[in-house]
C-alpha cells in the first residue's frame, strides 16, 4: 500500500516537470508567434498570405487535429477505466489522424514550395514556414512517441509505467492542439485577410 | 477503500467533459472561420474577434482537457507565469517593431543612411 502511495507521489512530480516543459515550449512558441507578426506584412513583392492559403483546406486540418486531441482524452478514460481494447482502438484513430494532418500539412508545404514560394522567398514566408514547420515537428515526434507507446502497451500488457506515460502523452497531444488553434487563428485567418 | 458507484460517477462527469470541450471547440473554430470567410466586419474588428475567439478556445481547453485547476496548484501557477512571459515577449515585439516601422517610415532611403551613420551602434 504504501509503495502505491509513493508511486503516485512519484508520478506527480513527474507530470509537474512534464507540464514545465510544455509551458517552456510554450514560451518558444510565443517567440515564433512574436517573429510572424512582425514579419507578416514584409512580403517582398512576393505573395502575401491572402494569395497563398487555402482556407477550407485549412479547415480540414483544424478539425483533424482538434478529433485527434479529442480521441486522444478518449484513450486516457479508457485506459484510466481498464479497458484495453478501447484504449488501443482510439490511440490508433489518434496516430491515424494525427499521420492525416501532418501529411496535409506537408503536402500543403511541398505545393508551396514547388510553386517557388519556399522560405526563401520573402521574410514573411520565412517566419511562416518556421513557425508551421515547429509545430508540424512537434507533431512528428508525437506520432513517434504514440507508435512506441502503441506497441508498449499491447507488448508489456498495460504495465504501471506505460499507462503513467500514457498521461504525459495525452497532455503533449492536447499542448499541441492548443498551438494549432493560435496558428489557426492568427497565421490563417488574420494572415489570410486580404 | 474506495467505492466503486463513486469512482463511476466521476468518470461519467470526466467524459462528459471531454466531449463538452470538443463540442464547444469545434463551434469556436467553425464560427471565427464562418466570420472571417463572410467578411462579417471590417478587417480592424475582425482580427480583435479572431483573437478573443481564440483566447475562448484556449480557456475551453484548459479547462476541458489540460485539466488546469485540477491536481497540483503548481500547474496553474507556472500556466499563468507562461502567460505572462508570452504576453511581454508577442506584444512587447509587436509594439517595438511597429514603433520602429513607423518612425522610419517618414525618412527617405537617403536620409534612412544618414540616419543609421549618425545612430551607429545603438
Amino acid at each position: 500500500m504504501k509503495n502505491v502511495i509513493e508511486e503516485a507521489a512519484v508520478q506527480q512530480k513527474k507530470t509537474l516537470g512534464f507540464w514545465i516543459y510544455l509551458m517552456t515550449d510554450l514560451v518558444l512558441f510565443a517567440s515564433l508567434f512574436a517573429t510572424f507578426a512582425v514579419l507578416r506584412g514584409q512580403t517582398f513583392g512576393g505573395p502575401s498570405g491572402h494569395d497563398l492559403f487555402n482556407m477550407p483546406f485549412v479547415l480540414l486540418e483544424t478539425m483533424i487535429l482538434l478529433t485527434s486531441s479529442f480521441t486522444a482524452g478518449l484513450a486516457i478514460l479508457g485506459s484510466n477505466r481498464g479497458y484495453k481494447k478501447q484504449t488501443i482502438f482510439w490511440l490508433f484513430v489518434t496516430f491515424a489522424l494525427g499521420a492525416a494532418f501532418l501529411t496535409l500539412e506537408l503536402t500543403e508545404f511541398s505545393h508551396l514550395v514547388s510553386e517557388g514560394d519556399g522560405w526563401q522567398r520573402s521574410a514573411f514566408l520565412s517566419s511562416f514556414f518556421t513557425l508551421v514547420g515547429t509545430h508540424g515537428l512537434h507533431i512528428a515526434i508525437g506520432l513517434l512517441w504514440l507508435a512506441v507507446m502503441i506497441i508498449r502497451l499491447i507488448r508489456f500488457k498495460f504495465k504501471q509505467t506505460d499507462l503513467n506515460r500514457l498521461a504525459l502523452f495525452a497532455l503533449f497531444w492536447h499542448f499541441l492542439d492548443v498551438v494549432w488553434i493560435f496558428i489557426f487563428s492568427i497565421v490563417y485567418l488574420i494572415g489570410g485577410m486580404a | 477503500m474506495k467505492k466503486p458507484q463513486l469512482e463511476t460517477r466521476h468518470d461519467e462527469a470526466r467524459y462528459i467533459s471531454y466531449i463538452v470541450g470538443f463540442v464547444l471547440s469545434v463551434a469556436a473554430t467553425l464560427l471565427a472561420y464562418f466570420f472571417v470567410v463572410n467578411h462579417v466586419w471590417p478587417k480592424e474588428m475582425l482580427i480583435y474577434v479572431v483573437l478573443g475567439i481564440a483566447v475562448v478556445q484556449l480557456i475551453i481547453q484548459a479547462v476541458f482537457f489540460l485539466h488546469i485547476g485540477r491536481g497540483s496548484q503548481l500547474k496553474f501557477v507556472t500556466f499563468v507565469f507562461a502567460i505572462l512571459i508570452i504576453l511581454i515577449v508577442v506584444v512587447g515585439s509587436i509594439w517595438i517593431m511597429n514603433n520602429l516601422d513607423y518612425t522610419m517610415m517618414q525618412m527617405s532611403p537617403d536620409q534612412m543612411q544618414v540616419y543609421m551613420h549618425q545612430n551607429e551602434g545603438i
